[in-house]
């Protein structure tokens, strides 16, 4: 990965402002790391050293406190929004591919559209369609919305690998008979694998973390996602600290599992989207 | 050929995508139009129209302004941060690093993009706090006490402390973008031009910079519409105050549809948000295609 314009270079100086700027992003995770396990008073009162007591039942307390359901609600919008934005993802690039006219190219024209426009925009009519169906304050109300905009991201990054697929893979399914269905089961699905974990993994990404739509389309503290939950549980807890912070830390650690495991789609995914974007 | 079935099944598989995007994403931004040009409140069904008066009301609101311009801060700061130094750091990554470190950093400086913002902002509270704060802690530590500050809570720093979070955070994410962009230059061009005798610099101007143009690009406009889209760390940090200090327009655009209840002007600081980010992708993209030639 080292590019060869090296020769000659003094590396020192590079190097202490990496570390330098390594050191401002560790500093305040491993703050938040060692002051969870804190008794509250230690956090403000001696924020620079290790905690006297290592306060495990932090952890058990904020589970208890409402995390726990915050973590299962999120567990499953993020599943079903995953499910949801794979399925018709896939099924829309593969329709995609095998048109190539005029349909076709007027959904592309959707969907590059779709792309660039940010949600923020649309909080005012979503809640009043939400409304009107009587979807608010259900999983529904996040999870609807979170399909569609990431559905853009999901169609361009699958259609670009089914474009790949040789047309006479596909022109010999039809001659064994095979419809359109199994022929997306027999050639498509195979080849699919890594795009869809990339896709799965940018969805789950932005589904963990999405704010605003599960602030404003969820009352209920029993229905709200970790980030929502997050501002209940900070305003309910005031200033117990050490509990605070140890339910940051379990909001934090899924997704970092998630990308040290999936590290390489997400990367993926995150350049080719962004290039395409 | 295909029967006819085949073909009715190919457009059926296109329609579940195009139903959420036309309901969800379409549809609310054609809506958001309309609304404007009326006045409503959330449990209300009723709508009247009042034709340009929200948008009078916006451009007489000195709060539009004060969140507008500081939109316009966090564009340019965030263009400073995650665009121009980034690029730097992701090639010093590259030179000064083996590959193997070069990988582990890669994936180390991706972290805090991986937290969730209220993660981030709320832990940055603590950072930031008047009396206790590290920040302050830290300052008083290395005998800058006088530089102490409550910095959510003054006017004049708390859009600064907000911006500075979202830097933090987001970094790492274009850092990795260009990384990945400049590990696919080829290396005869750097070999050609030290054979010139072309010295660190002036590598990085002639080769790095113009190869990675097109990337460069992609992160400035993601860059710019997501300084004019930004919501969660104003609103989770300082709700937008002290008073409107920190106010951006998704904030204040927030606040004038859930709480004052005043949806139509609500949707018009959404179109306002959305022109905005059309405006500048679009004049964004014209600069890079007549660059270009």
């Amino acid at each position: 990965m080292r590019l060869p314009y090296v020769a000659g270079v003094r590396l020192l100086p590079g190097r202490l402002v990496l570390t330098a700027y390594a050191l401002i992003l560790a500093f305040p995770l491993l703050w938040m790391i060692v002051s969870s396990f804190k008794p509250t008073l230690e956090v403000y009162g001696r924020p620079w050293s290790l905690p006297s007591t290592w306060r495990f039942d932090n952890y058990s307390k904020a589970w208890e406190m409402g995390v726990s359901q915050y973590f299962v609600n999120s567990l499953f919008v993020t599943a079903i929004t995953t499910a949801a934005v794979l399925a018709v993802a896939a099924l829309a690039a593969y329709s995609l591919v095998r048109l190539r006219n005029w349909a076709a190219r007027l959904t592309m024209l959707i969907v590059m559209g779709a792309l660039v426009i940010s949600p923020q925009v649309s909080i005012v009519p979503l809640y009043d369609l939400l409304g009107r169906f009587g979807l608010l304050d259900t999983y529904t109300a996040m999870i609807l919305p979170y399909v569609a905009y990431r559905l853009p991201m999901a169609i361009l990054l699958i259609r670009a690998v089914f474009l790949e697929v040789p047309r006479e893979l596909e022109e010999a399914s039809r001659l064994d008979g095979c419809g359109s269905l199994r022929t997306f089961l027999n050639v498509y699905w195979p080849v699919s694998a890594g795009v869809l974990a990339t896709a799965a993994i940018l969805t789950i990404y932005y589904t963990w973390n999405e704010f605003l739509f599960a602030l404003i389309f969820v009352d209920s503290d029993s229905l709200r996602t970790i980030p929502a939950g997050l501002m209940a549980f900070r305003d309910a807890l005031a200033t117990d600290w050490g509990v605070l912070l140890a339910g940051l830390t379990i909001a934090a650690v899924p997704v970092v599992v998630v990308f040290l495991l999936g590290q390489r789609f997400l990367i993926a995914g995150i350049t080719a989207g962004s290039v395409k974007g | 050929m295909r029967s006819a079935g085949e073909r009715a099944l190919d457009y059926l598989f296109l329609l579940p995508a195009l139903i959420f995007l036309g309901v969800f994403i379409l549809y609310p931004l054609a809506a958001n139009v309309g609304f404007s040009f009326s006045e409503f409140t959330l449990g209300s069904a009723e709508k009247t129209f009042v034709g340009l008066d929200n948008y009078r009301q916006l451009i007489a609101d000195p709060i539009v302004w004060t969140a507008l311009t500081n939109n316009v801060l966090y564009a340019l700061v965030s263009v400073l941060f995650q665009v121009f130094i980034a690029h730097i750091l992701a090639a010093t990554v590259l030179v000064v690093l083996p590959s193997r470190l070069a990988v582990a950093a890669r994936s180390f400086f991706f972290l805090p993009v991986l937290l969730s913002m209220t993660v981030v902002a709320i832990l940055f509270t603590f950072i930031f706090d008047a009396s206790d704060g590290l920040l302050n802690g830290l300052l008083q530590a290395v005998g800058l006490g006088q530089l102490a500050h409550p910095w959510l809570g003054d006017t004049t720093t708390a859009i600064f402390a907000v911006i500075s979070v979202s830097q933090w955070q987001s970094i790492g994410y274009t850092m990795l973008l260009f990384i990945v962009s400049m590990q696919n230059i080829p290396t005869e061009l750097y070999e050609a031009a030290a054979l010139d005798g072309a010295k660190l610099l002036r590598q990085y101007v002639s080769i790095t910079l113009p190869q990675t143009r097109e990337m460069i690009f992609v992160v400035m406009v993601l860059t710019v519409s997501g300084a004019f889209t930004v919501f969660a760390e104003p609103y989770i940090l300082t709700g937008g105050g002290p008073g409107n200090a920190s106010q951006v327009l998704a904030t204040y655009m927030y606040r004038v549809g859930f709480f004052q209840n005043e949806m139509g002007y609500a949707s018009a600081l959404a179109t306002l948000i959305f022109v905005i980010t059309l405006v500048l992708s679009v004049a964004q993209a014209t600069l890079f295609r007549t660059g270009k030639e």
